[in-house]
């Protein structure tokens, strides 16, 4: 899978993942850990709701103020030590990011999981600029030798089954055949090793920036994030700007929610808080410390109906339970992020005309409401996404003329019952055109409808 | 009491032996039934394409005849109701006369299990049952509308059905309307996956209180060369009185 966008062939993309069996059993085995751990990671916790609750207006309180929350956290940051820039889309922040590299002679980066820099599409704008980037994610550096994109935002290869895994790293790596998960984690640890050692920097996302103190805050559970952000001598974290905290009092409540919504831990192996840069008498931390805040659409969603979205913080918890995704798997929305969060900042970080399809990729079962661990209406925003559609002109002219006529009959009853007849009359030729994917699905309408039926 | 019901389009063009067991069952409790004429559908597939005002074209429709009537508004489907209560009110809210009639008929609107169980008390009584069944909780009762112990109180009066669980019961069925006809592939791949659960129950009825539902439910079925019942809540109910 490339870099190129192919949301616009959802529903292809889907019908060939539904007939990839492997694929199936590969998501349905995953989605089900996670949602099972999930559930018995809160079932320990006392009061989620009110966790919820308490999460989403913090959240909200940060969007609600955000160019301050912005200005205090580059202040601290600054303050700190590091440097802090804004980036206003992809492109300047994929500039920014290689000519910091470029100008430091970097050859090598090794890098975290960070699911920004997927929407950036900063790996082959830096290999393009002859830079080696290394995922150093275990998930995240089995796709990249796959030439692939993550296709969950926290189980980047959830896709792949470890017989897939072992006759990659036998072929990429030149070592024995193996699917033993273990072998092949150790045999990815080894190479990864020298890597971190030989770096000239790292690069990473963050889960939260923290306004009070200008402290990033990573949850990990590899190591490799804290390596990455402590061994090179440069360090370079992109975040996008809405995933700032007030103050470190605010993060408990996400180390409670985060890692148990995402994995089902009750917390991460790691937990990194990284203010600035390596102090006089510290051991460990980069010399140097870019952060870079990313808006990429941002401030234009803040403004709108579907604003909430950014309270996301990433957890993947939605997806787990969505019915679609855990049928298609990530690819298939074609860009970045998938699933319920996907679809919706697909089409807003993407823009209606490359991705209308997607607004369609949900039953609005409400699944995914009910996990969002910061409460956003995910089918409420995914309902205006629908409305927006429609008012954008991209729903078709055949759904357009359906549907004022849909509008006519339903407040005509005549009408309406004549177009129920009329279906009953025709309905050979209604299967025959609606084929058997809707009309061969539905029985056939009764000879004496329920009206008729009462009078 | 007099209940105005309100069969749904579904109920009206394809399965009217719905909208006749729900009648059966709340004249046999004691409500004299009203089907007020002219009733088409909530809206719902215009609402949930994007066409806010095509469905408030129906949703106008809908309360002009509803609101001419009084007393509780009865419905076979969890989908319909949760339309009528949570969207009426948000897609009039701007036009004056309409968003008190929207906010007036939301708060009289019930779920047929939801009415039988929390105002007739059916429940309290027994009706005969038979053979295994299974229950679909389909998502828009549960998850929009609330109503989650309503059909398995009525379930457990249905004396001498053996009620087996469900595995992955929460799950949606890959009905969702529109989803059907816009996202075929996926929405078979969901009722076949729901069919297999059922088939896995050892259910000889799937029982559930949405007709769309269902319906989507029998395709899966049939697509696996099943056996199995699927039956509206209402009609297992009406024929054990």
């Amino acid at each position: 899978m490339s870099a190129e966008q192919t949301s616009l062939q959802f529903r292809a993309n889907a019908a060939r993942a539904i007939n990839d069996p492997q694929l199936r059993a590969a998501l349905r085995n995953a989605t089900d850990t996670f949602g099972q751990r999930r559930e018995s990671a809160f079932a320990t916790l006392p009061d989620l709701e009110a966790l919820r609750e308490r999460a989403s207006a913090i959240r909200l309180e940060v969007l609600n103020h955000l160019p301050a929350y912005l200005e205090q956290f580059t202040a601290n940051a600054s303050a700190a030590g590091a440097i802090v820039h804004r980036a206003a889309d992809a492109a300047a922040a994929r500039e920014l990011v290689a000519g910091l590299l470029k100008a430091r002679g970097v050859t090598m980066v090794a890098k975290s999981k960070s699911m920004v820099s997927e929407e950036i599409h900063l790996n082959p704008y830096l290999e393009a600029a002859g830079i080696e980037v290394v995922e150093t994610d275990l998930g995240e550096y089995i796709i990249q030798l796959e030439h692939e994109t993550p296709s969950h935002i926290i189980v980047p290869a959830i896709h792949k089954s470890r017989q897939q895994v072992g006759r990659l790293f036998a072929e990429r790596l030149g070592i024995p055949y193996s699917d033993d998960p273990q072998v092949l984690t150790r045999t990815a640890r080894a190479v990864l090793r020298d890597k971190f050692l030989a770096a000239g920097a790292g690069l990473s996302g963050a889960n939260f920036g923290i306004a009070a103190s200008g402290s990033l805050a990573l949850f990990t559970n590899e190591g490799n994030g804290r390596m990455v952000t402590t061994l090179p001598p440069l360090h370079i974290a992109v975040l996008s700007i809405e995933k700032l905290l007030p103050s470190l009092r605010e993060l408990p409540t996400f180390i409670r929610l985060l890692p148990r919504s995402a994995t089902g831990q009750a917390i991460t192996s790691y937990l990194s808080l990284i203010t600035g840069t390596r102090r006089p008498g510290e051991a460990t931390g980069a010399e140097e410390l870019h952060i870079v805040l990313l808006d990429n659409g941002r401030s234009e969603i803040l403004k709108g109906a579907c604003r909430e979205m950014l309270k996301c913080i990433r957890c993947g918890a939605c997806m787990n339970v969505c019915p679609v995704y855990r049928t298609v798997g990530g690819h298939a929305y074609g860009w970045t992020y998938p699933g319920p969060m996907g679809l919706i900042l697909t089409n807003l970080l993407a823009g209606m005309e490359t991705s209308y399809p997607l607004v369609d990729a949900s039953t609005l079962c409400g699944a995914c409401v009910e996990v969002c661990p910061v409460k956003i209406p995910l089918v409420e925003l995914i309902l205006e996404l629908r409305r927006r559609r429609v008012r954008d002109g991209f729903s078709g002219s055949a759904t357009d003329l359906g549907m004022r006529l849909f509008a006519r009959a339903a407040s005509a009853p005549k009408l309406f019952n004549w177009g129920e007849r009329l279906a009953r009359i025709c309905w050979p030729a209604v299967r025959r055109i609606g084929g058997k994917n809707v009309a061969g699905r539905l029985p056939r309408p009764a000879a004496k409808p329920f009206h008729a039926r009462m009078k | 009491m007099r209940v105005q019901l309100f069969g749904t389009c579904l109920v009206d063009a394809l399965f009217p032996e719905v909208g006749e067991a729900t009648v059966k069952l709340l004249r046999h409790f004691g409500a004299e039934v009203d089907y007020p004429a002219g009733q088409t559908c909530c809206g719902q597939p215009a609402f949930n394409a994007g066409y806010r005002a095509e469905a408030a074209a129906a949703a106008r429709h809908f309360l002009d005849i509803f609101a001419a009537t009084e007393g509780p508004i009865v419905t076979p489907s969890g989908s319909c109701a949760a339309m009528v209560k949570h969207h009426y009110p948000a897609l009039l809210q701007d036009e004056p006369g309409m968003s008190g009639k929207a906010a007036a008929v939301a708060g009289r609107i019930y779920e047929l299990s939801q009415f039988l169980v929390g105002v007739l008390r059916a429940h309290e009584r027994g009706f005969a049952g038979r053979g295994r069944i299974t229950y679909h909780s389909s998502c828009h009762l549960t998850r929009s509308l609330g109503v989650r112990e309503e059909p398995l109180a009525l379930l457990a009066a249905l004396r001498g059905a053996e009620i087996v669980p469900l595995s992955d019961a929460t799950r949606c069925c890959g009905f969702g309307g529109m989803f059907m006809a816009k996202l075929p592939e996926i929405s078979c791949a969901l009722a076949d996956e729901k069919a297999g659960a059922i088939l896995a129950s050892g259910a000889d009825t799937v029982t559930g209180c949405d007709s769309g539902c269902l319906m989507n439910i029998a395709d899966g079925l049939k697509k696996r060369g099943s056996q199995v019942r699927v039956a509206h809540l209402a009609q297992l109910l009406a024929e054990g009185l």
